[in-house]
């Protein structure tokens, strides 16, 4: 046993090594993958600039302002998500079974996924590392008005909270409450209110003054 | 299986640090992270729900201590190996050393666009009715598999209500470990925070999770 023993830190050591310079071992692996044809570096580009420039929470943020000023398309979106948001161009990865959850007067919704890393990127892009990290993914299902406290938002006691667990292969997407003080302002002026985190539950929708 | 990634109620991992203006990647080697990841889930090899299985199986510790990117590396490594793509002496050279196993596919950079865009549905069609109907109770069954499921500890054992039927999909339970798709009505669960937190729990709270029909049984 002690020779085991000795073989199996030893084993942990060399483990711990490998992963202990990520930008080596990817490079390593992308090198490894490439030399056996398995990979394409261009593709490689092209999914990185897909989420760098194209995909992101400016897609989802059109979606909120439409659904903010055009009742027809808010009860779209109620209906069939999915549908609704490819009307807009907003299709694909992690976006193939969307589902719109609207905040209230006295509803407030938080979206996370405890298991894994589960996110809305066909509205969203990719998500940001604190919603894919322990302390997000534990907490949001115990103490989610202790969390929102951590971005800055606080919320009123008799205000209901209702925490989405992505357990499956739906993909929320919250629908913030418009904010007062909007009344006029075009779909494109009202995007701009709509930030990446009022979408997650985890931020609401800034005010006009707050914007400007 | 109750791995490190099933995290909801866990304790001690501090408070939530949102960071102001974060960029999309942190660092070079996650850009590509991302790109190796999704190219090589365009093999044809494995299924989402065996990527999942693959970074739950990561030591605890490493788990909790490694970035996402990082998870998704470790996992990919192991289904590399597991399907013959590289062997572990070529993953640790970083070089090509022996021929292993073909692909059905090699996302190329012309294909990315059409790939994403379209991503990849798991509603499947099922021949049976949804044996629960909005507004049914219901428990969650107490169970704790040392294979993948997407019933989380927290909700286990727990009483619910049925909010919605959300359609019919790949129940991962079984696709994770190559036994096929099975699809299963998934439902929108809902239930008090009281039910799940117990004593001290914030009264507004209220929590659901998406929950395939053999996770749940009629109350």
């Amino acid at each position: 046993m002690p020779s085991h023993h000795h073989d199996h830190d030893h084993h942990d050591h060399d483990h711990d090594n490998r992963y202990s310079d990520m930008q080596a071992r990817v490079k390593a692996l992308e090198t490894l993958l490439t030399e056996k044809g398995l990979i394409d570096p261009a593709a490689l580009d092209a999914i990185v600039e897909t989420y760098e420039t194209k995909v992101g929470p400016r897609n989802g943020a059109h979606v909120v302002a439409k659904a903010w000023t055009d009742p027809d398309f808010a009860a779209w979106l109620r209906k069939d998500a999915t549908a609704a948001i490819a009307s807009l161009g907003y299709t694909g990865r992690q976006g193939e079974h969307m589902r719109a959850v609207f905040n209230t007067a006295d509803t407030h919704n938080v979206v996370v996924c405890t298991l894994c890393s589960c996110y809305p990127w066909s509205v969203l892009g990719l998500p940001p590392v604190w919603y894919k990290a322990p302390a997000y993914r534990s907490r949001a299902v115990i103490d989610p008005r202790g969390v929102l406290e951590e971005f800055g938002v606080t919320l009123a006691q008799d205000m209901k909270i209702r925490v989405w667990d992505s357990t499956a292969e739906l993909r929320y997407l919250v629908i913030p409450e418009r904010p007062a003080g909007t009344e006029g302002m075009t779909a494109e002026e009202l995007a701009v209110l709509v930030t990446r985190d009022s979408m997650i539950g985890t931020g609401l929708a800034k005010t006009p003054e707050a914007s400007s | 299986m109750n791995g490190p990634h099933d995290l909801g109620g866990q304790m001690g991992f501090g408070p939530v640090a949102p960071e102001v203006n974060e960029p999309v990647f942190h660092a070079n080697w996650e850009k590509r992270a991302l790109g190796i990841t999704l190219s090589c889930g365009a093999f044809g090899a494995w299924n989402i729900d065996e990527s999942r299985h693959a970074r739950e199986n990561i030591a605890p510790a490493d788990y909790l201590s490694a970035s996402y990117y990082e998870i998704w590396i470790r996992a990919l490594e192991t289904l590399l190996e597991r399907h013959g793509f590289a062997t572990a002496t070529e993953l640790s050279a970083g070089h090509h050393m022996v021929d292993g196993r073909e692909p059905k596919r090699v996302l190329t950079a012309e294909m990315v666009e059409g790939v994403l865009s379209k991503g990849s549905a798991c509603d499947r069609p099922v021949a049976e009715a949804p044996r629960f109907s909005v507004g049914d109770r219901v428990r969650t069954r107490n169970f704790n598999p040392e294979t993948h499921t997407r019933l989380p500890r927290y909700a286990r054992a727990k009483t619910g209500v049925v909010e919605a039927v959300q359609g019919s999909f790949v129940f991962p339970d079984d696709n994770a470990h190559g036994r096929g798709e099975n699809p299963q009505w998934v439902y929108t669960v809902v239930f008090d925070g009281g039910e799940i937190w117990g004593e001290g729990v914030d009264p507004t709270l209220a929590v659901s999770i998406d929950a395939w029909e053999s996770y749940l049984e009629r109350v």
